[in-house]
């Protein structure tokens, strides 16, 4: 038996390895997405074009404007002289926000009362416009401290005095690329493995084997411990990436996170391996596996918050293994969790595997006869 | 109207595949006639397709030209296209479509005037005998009538000469027939011109010329009769008394003056090189043996060209299965290996396989031969234990292996259709990996692949990548991988599709070694010569058996005075005509 499954491993590597298409797989998508992630996606906003319109002559107002120009997140586009120019700025997206000074500000500000300031944002990437408002309000903030040290006004009877734990800079890359290590190990496990059985089957070599004396639980041990190591590597090799290119510190044990690794590939290879023994043709698999890498993503938290879905959504994202390892990955780079912590991340994750391994094994005896 | 439909000058075309370039075609020079049917004859990958799509303008040459009415494809594709028709071996039908929407769709790609159509969709649906099935989808069509669709799509607008690439591959030999009525009636009534492809060797003799491909070299041209011409007097048929067949071809094979020796029903097809004499027959040891003067056939001399070709390379050593003697070659001939006991497979509605029952003894060659959708490939796949029954009994060396453990298949060996092995291993670890999978290990393997390698002469391609094998040695390794593990029992799905008559014949001498050895082995096959290897057969039609014996008893089945000497291919079609006659009548009664 041992002898039967290690001959099977190594084909299996040989037939990936031999074949240049195969190779590329395992090459070309995790690049080019560790690439298209890793610079591009962030939700961290820089340089947003504001445009001011300033009706106020006083030193105060000056001021205020300085405080945006000066912060990274904003870049002066234009400054205005009339309302009837803001409609069109943002209408042609030329700039995302404008910033409305009152004539009096500096005035109500010397006296001590209230001062109104507009901020007109465009609402139609709505998450962005949300993101302009908080930055704007925070440093709407510190211009109010500032100005009442300076000149002897009361400070604010309340404010927030705000500290980021683990990521101290909110920096979004530190959330997004440890993310991108799971993402990328379920892309490429579940190409590997969801196409394995279905090439062979096209071959007619699954034939082949199955007349072998090879038992069923051979060629399921056979076939998922390649698709094992190929994913522990694959997600090795982001993680050096993640650590030693895109600088994004490694706090936790590195057992932590190799468990929950291995435990996320081998429910996806369980998950690759039944679309693999349900598909007859390899582009069948491949459009499996796309049927259930897509939800899959959208349904992990990689991106938006599980805690915002609706709660039935909620429910269905507990049998998606990535969930769970977006959960060990990210605390395992940025703090240092005890094993016992993300006991409720491992023990999902090791049902969904064992649940998918089963599935699959009776997928393929009920196809295999 | 001087010039011939067809002139190739020098035609050279290479490939490279991978790092090795391939000589597709090598110097082919030739002319046709107009009016007649030429056969581009030869066994897959001599280059007929690449001809084909050459003189269709679909493909460049490397060197040489191609005039086709005096036209050169070359320097005017689109003038040669006008004037041509060509069938690719897959023929573009819409499989969604309906038999009469395929013929508008390929009638307006053509420019068909609508006033025109009326009359030509007629004559084609008469000519083809579709009329009745203008409303049947084309994907619902048998393999015969989506060929005979795929033609009459072709012969929308006629043309002066019509190309068909392998038209009657993988059809069942009624429609086959049917096919080469059709294109007689074009090239008789209207004065077509035909350059028709096949891998058929028989299918030459139905020919006015041939041209001979083999490895992308013309060997031989001219009309069929000229081929057999020289070969007269030198086939005989030899019926060796009180000796098996297979003891007799052995005798034979390889010896000098002999150019080919196969088996033929229960004798033994002789032909001898041009200046042997018959009585060598008695030489070889076959004292009592009745050698009667036979007509020859095109492939005789298709070996005879072939062997003058190959005179330097060995000849096949008849395959022992393992230098030390095996504990299978003592047991009783008598056992059954194989018994099959009113066998049924449904799929849904559709009975693929209708009550079957047969039996094989031990190193018997036993064969199921039968058309695509005769449920020979059903019943085979139920045999290996790929497929569960719907019911009855089916026993395969004491097992019924859907159900049995593992190791009963242990004693099998399983060759598939088309060779599959992995075509991106290479030989050596195609060999290491089916070794491993049947269970042995280290000095029993490494001993196993050894004698694949030196038996099956793979010594010098153990680093190739399989897939870049000629076809010849993809079958070579795919039977010395179901034999890895000594079975005694072996399974082959459609054994030699496709491959040269010389791998063919080694092919079958070694088969023939196996079964001396008790070695019991069973063959699917939908090709009728490969049927007069088997020592028993049964035909099959609709899932059921439609006769059952020796290949000798089947064809008596239709021998008559009009008839003295049919065919395996007469026997089959008789068989399968006469069945369609029963199941008329009952409809009629019912």
């Amino acid at each position: 038996m041992y002898h039967r499954v290690l001959a099977l491993i190594i084909k299996e590597f040989l037939a990936i390895l031999r074949d240049a298409k195969s190779r590329m797989v395992l090459v070309g998508p995790p690049l080019v997405q560790l690439l298209v992630f890793g610079y591009a996606a962030t939700f961290n906003l820089n340089h947003v074009p504001f445009a001011v319109y300033n009706q106020d002559r006083g030193t105060a107002s000056l001021d205020l404007v300085a405080h945006f120009t000066n912060s990274a997140a904003f870049e002066k586009f234009a400054v205005l002289n009339s309302d009837n120019q803001i409609k069109s700025l943002i209408d042609s997206r030329q700039v995302e926000m404008v910033l409305v000074i009152d004539p009096r500000f500096s005035r109500d500000l010397l006296t001590h009362q209230p001062a109104p300031v507009q901020v007109i944002v465009d609402g139609r990437n709505s998450n962005t416009a949300l993101l302009i408002l908080g930055y704007a309000n925070t440093i709407l903030m510190n211009y109010s401290r500032t100005w009442a040290t300076a000149h002897g006004a009361p400070p604010p009877l309340a404010e927030i005095v705000p500290r980021a734990l683990f990521n101290q800079n909110l920096d979004s890359r530190w959330f997004i690329i440890p993310g991108i290590v799971a993402l990328l190990t379920q892309v490429v496990t579940l190409l590997v493995v969801g196409l394995s059985v279905a090439r062979e089957r096209e071959a007619g070599t699954f034939d082949q084997i199955l007349v072998t004396p090879m038992r069923p639980l051979d060629i399921l041990l056979g076939k998922s411990i390649p698709g094992l190591l190929i994913g522990v590597i694959e997600g090795s090799v982001i993680i050096l990436a993640t650590v030693f290119w895109f600088k994004v510190p490694l706090y936790g044990g590195l057992l932590q996170l190799y468990l929950g690794l291995l435990l996320f590939v081998l429910a996806i290879t369980g998950i690759g391996l039944m679309i693999s023994s349900i598909a007859a043709t390899q582009q069948q698999a491949l459009l499996g596996a796309f049927l259930f890498m897509v939800p899959s993503i959208i349904l992990s938290g990689f991106a938006t918050p599980i805690s915002n879905m609706p709660v039935i959504i909620q429910y269905l994202t507990l049998i998606n293994p990535l969930r769970y390892a977006l959960v060990v990955i990210r605390s395992s780079f940025l703090q240092h969790p005890s094993f016992m912590s993300l006991l409720p991340q491992y023990l999902p994750m090791a049902a969904l595997a064992l649940a998918s391994l089963i599935a699959a094994d009776w997928l393929f005896r009920k196809r295999a006869v | 109207m001087s010039d011939p439909p067809l002139v190739l000058d020098q035609v050279t075309r290479r490939f490279s595949i991978a790092k090795r370039v391939v000589v597709a075609l090598d110097q082919v020079s030739a002319t046709t006639t107009p009016g007649l049917v030429t056969g581009l004859i030869g066994p897959d990958g001599a280059g007929k397709t690449t001809l084909m799509r050459v003189i269709a303008g679909l493909l460049r040459v490397d060197s040489g030209g191609v005039r086709v009415f005096g036209v050169d494809v070359a320097a005017d594709p689109l003038a040669v296209q006008g004037m041509i028709s060509y069938m690719p071996q897959r023929f573009g039908l819409y499989e969604d479509l309906t038999v009469q929407e395929n013929l508008d769709l390929y009638a307006d790609l053509q420019g068909l005037a609508s006033g025109l159509r009326a009359a030509r969709y007629g004559e084609l649906l008469h000519m083809t005998g579709l009329a009745a099935f203008t409303t049947r989808l084309a994907g619902k069509l048998s393999g015969g009538m989506k060929q005979k669709l795929g033609l009459a799509c072709t012969l929308i607008h006629p043309p002066r000469l019509l190309l068909l690439d392998e038209p009657t591959v993988g059809v069942d030999p009624v429609s086959r027939r049917e096919l080469w009525s059709i294109v007689d009636h074009l090239v008789r009534g209207a004065g077509m011109s035909v350059l028709l492809s096949t891998a058929y060797l028989d299918e030459a003799e139905k020919c006015d010329e041939v041209l001979l491909l083999h490895e992308g070299k013309l060997i031989g041209s001219g009309p069929p009769g000229d081929f057999t011409k020289s070969m007269a007097g030198r086939s005989f048929q030899v019926r060796a008394a009180g000796m098996s067949k297979r003891v007799a071809l052995t005798a034979l094979t390889g010896r000098a003056g002999v150019t080919d020796a196969v088996i033929q029903g229960e004798s033994v097809r002789l032909v001898l090189d041009r200046d042997a004499k018959p009585e060598l027959v008695r030489e070889a040891g076959l004292k009592d043996a009745v050698v009667i003067p036979v007509p020859p056939r095109f492939e005789d001399r298709f070996i005879d060209l072939l062997k003058i070709k190959a005179m330097a390379e060995s000849p096949a050593k008849t395959l022992v299965m393992n230098p030390a003697s095996r504990a299978s070659t003592q047991t009783q001939p008598a056992d059954v290996v194989i018994e099959v006991k009113h066998l049924i497979k449904r799929f849904g509605d559709f009975l693929a396989v209708d009550d079957i029952s047969f039996t094989v003894r031990r190193g018997e060659i036993f064969g199921l031969l039968g058309a695509n959708g005769a449920g020979k490939s059903t019943t085979f796949r139920m045999l290996c234990g790929l497929l569960l029954a719907s019911s009855g009994t089916l026993r395969v060396g004491g097992f019924d292996l859907s159900h049995a453990a593992a190791t009963a298949r242990g004693q099998l060996g399983y060759m598939a259709q088309k060779f599959s092995l992995y075509g991106d291993l290479s030989v050596m670890q195609n060999l290491r990996f089916f070794s491993a999978a049947y269970g042995l290990t280290g000095q029993k393997r490494r001993q196993r692949i050894d004698w694949a390698l030196s038996v099956f002469e793979l010594t010098p391609f153990r680093d190739a990548t399989s897939r870049d094998l000629p076809l010849g040695f993809k079958q070579r390794m795919a039977l010395a991988c179901a034999l890895m593990h000594e079975p005694e029992i072996l399974f082959l799905d459609e054994p030699t599709s496709g491959v040269d008559p010389l791998a063919r014949r080694e092919f079958w001498q070694r088969i023939n070694g196996l079964a001396d050895h008790g070695v019991t082995v069973l063959v699917t096959t939908h090709f009728m010569d490969e049927a007069e290897y088997c020592d028993r057969l049964v035909i099959m039609g609709q899932g059921r058996i439609l006769a059952e014996g020796t290949s000798e008893q089947l064809k008596d089945h239709c021998r008559d005075e009009s008839h003295p000497n049919p065919t395996m291919e007469d026997a089959f079609i008789a068989l399968i005509e006469a069945n369609d006659a029963q199941i008329a009548a009952l409809a009629r009664q019912a």
